[in-house]
């Protein structure tokens, strides 16, 4: 049987500057970032003849193509279930390629978040599903839906405050490193956190993430053809996506066990596959669209046991040179939001060697989507 | 206020709580309870089911307390607690809700001191027939 592993490779990446408001559409950032990404692998457009990105991303693959000049295209997909889909996209692309459905594949996503509505405002279309058995009931936005989570977990395993902090100081502290994030210049502090407003109880202010214009996009094509390429080839080593049994999205309130989430089924898959496990995991990209999604990764993907995710934070292991550098551009949280897309590319740079917080030799990086919805998550490799 | 936008599969739910009754979907064949509703259960396949009516009494399982920015009538009655109550009858069905210091209360018509994972709850209705919940030690 074919196998995903080591097949194929990432050898380009690009992107937008990050801000609160972009001047440019999200069609022509979308196209700026794929054609970063493929002068950084020193591939003519006209060779790419893959594409995959989000079902929410709003340029089309018609779009894409015709206003870049690519080729033909022989494969093209889209991903739901926001940014859950982050890392499917390079996972579907890795496929295709390791199985001659194309040869050049690009992934990438672009939006308007910060300049743009939020989502949630949106009261006369909603799907049915869901949101009938929580939206009348004030249980409006995504913070309200995981955080409901997060309340249980502090309950069931005492988890604190302080834990979700660590996950917001370490993110801000590789930001404040990195002259492409939005929060760069600005240090946080425990006394900002304890003290900011409430968004949804018990998640504050800077358990949220940033709300961000930009766009980003990556190249993948096979091993072999990865040689010739600019930079040294980042593997995909492993990459699954995770839809558990009984699953029910954001609002996962309706099964037995609502903290073991889509990560958990991601995960099993990812390692399964795999020549190493966590312990062997040198920097991890954690999707970080609130605070509270960190302890349940580290959960799922097996840094730690139940329920100890709170507990993993502390002592400094999420910073550089801890237990497990997180987050090393910033993350959704400090960087720029972008669908978790901007943790790909910055797990590429660290097997590069080319992060604004480089790991030491850093060889072994997981990088992961959205957990509490439909997931994915890939392990790279030098 | 948003009212449900309800789909086939919810209608009966809607209907039932618009008379006063919290009835929960099961399977005609095996018998076990399913929520959110849905065409077909997913422990035997069957397509058959009915509405149970459940007892009313559940216990808080998780609650949030969201601040603006809100939706307009929500911010308006914000700091509110959301609470997620589970079922006597049926622990892994879990009601988003709101805790009301009687029928038809406002959303933040209970002192947030008084909120508290495990606390006692029985649902109550307000006359749009949106079930919402008391604590059982008022």
């Amino acid at each position: 049987m074919a196998t995903l592993k080591d097949a194929t490779a990432v050898v380009g990446i690009g992107q937008t500057a990050f801000a609160k408001q972009l001047p440019e559409s999200e069609k022509a950032l979308a196209c700026r970032a794929i054609l970063a990404a493929l002068h950084d692998a020193g591939i003519d457009p006209g060779e790419v003849d893959g594409l995959a990105s989000y079902t929410m991303e709003e340029t089309d693959e018609v779009e894409v193509a015709k206003a870049l000049g690519l080729g033909d295209l022989t494969f093209f997909s889209k991903v739901g279930y926001g940014g859950g889909g982050s890392c499917a996209t390079v996972a579907h692309l890795a496929a295709a390629v390791a199985t001659g459905q194309a040869s050049v594949g690009v992934a990438w996503r672009s939006r308007k978040r910060g300049s743009g509505p939020r989502p949630w405002k949106n009261t006369g279309v909603q799907l049915p599903t869901p949101a009938q058995w929580t939206r009348p009931f004030g249980l409006l936005r995504p913070v309200d839906e995981i955080a409901m989570l997060a309340r249980r977990h502090m309950h069931e395993y005492g988890t604190t405050r302080d834990h979700l902090f660590n996950v917001a100081l370490a993110c801000r502290n590789r930001a404040n490193q990195n002259p492409a994030a939005v929060m760069y210049e600005r240090p946080l502090t425990r006394d900002m956190y304890m003290t900011s407003r409430w968004i949804s109880e018990p998640l504050c202010l800077f358990d949220n993430c940033l709300e961000t214009d930009g766009a980003l996009a990556c190249v993948i094509v096979s091993a072999e053809r990865a040689r010739d390429c600019r930079h040294r080839p980042v593997y995909v080593h492993s990459a699954a996506q995770g839809l558990p049994a009984q699953h029910h999205g954001m609002v996962n309130y309706w099964n037995d066990d609502p903290l073991t989430g889509p990560a958990w089924t991601a995960a099993r898959h990812l390692w399964k596959h795999a020549d190493f496990g966590p312990e062997d995991v040198d920097v991890a990209q954690i999707y970080d669209a609130f605070t509270a999604l960190i302890p349940l990764s580290l959960e799922g993907y097996g840094f730690c046991g139940r329920g100890e995710g709170g507990a993993f934070t502390e002592g400094g292991a999420l910073e550089s040179g801890g237990r497990l550098p997180l987050n090393t551009s910033g993350g959704g949280l400090s960087e720029a939001y972008v669908h978790g897309f901007n943790l790909i590319n910055e797990g590429v740079r660290q097997l590069r060697g080319t992060s604004t917080a480089q790991v030491p030799d850093a060889a072994t990086c997981l990088v992961t989507a959205g957990e509490g919805v439909p997931t994915s998550a890939l392990l790279l490799r030098t | 206020m948003l009212t449900p936008v309800v789909d086939d599969d919810g209608a009966p739910f809607w209907e039932y709580t618009g008379r006063g009754e919290l009835r929960i979907q099961a399977c005609a064949d095996c018998g076990e309870l399913r929520f959110p509703p849905r065409p077909c259960c997913p422990h035997c396949q069957s397509f058959a089911s009915e509405w149970r009516e459940m007892s009313g009494h559940g216990r808080v399982w998780s609650y949030v307390v969201p601040h603006p920015p809100l939706l307009p009538d929500y911010a308006e009655q914000a700091p509110y607690p959301v609470v997620l109550v589970e079922l006597a009858e049926a622990p892994r069905i879990r009601l988003v809700g709101n805790l009301v210091a009687e029928a038809g209360g406002r959303l933040d018509s209970v002192a947030m001191e008084r909120v508290r994972i495990g606390a006692r709850v029985q649902v109550v209705f307000d006359e749009d027939g949106l079930p919402q919940w008391v604590l059982e030690r008022a």
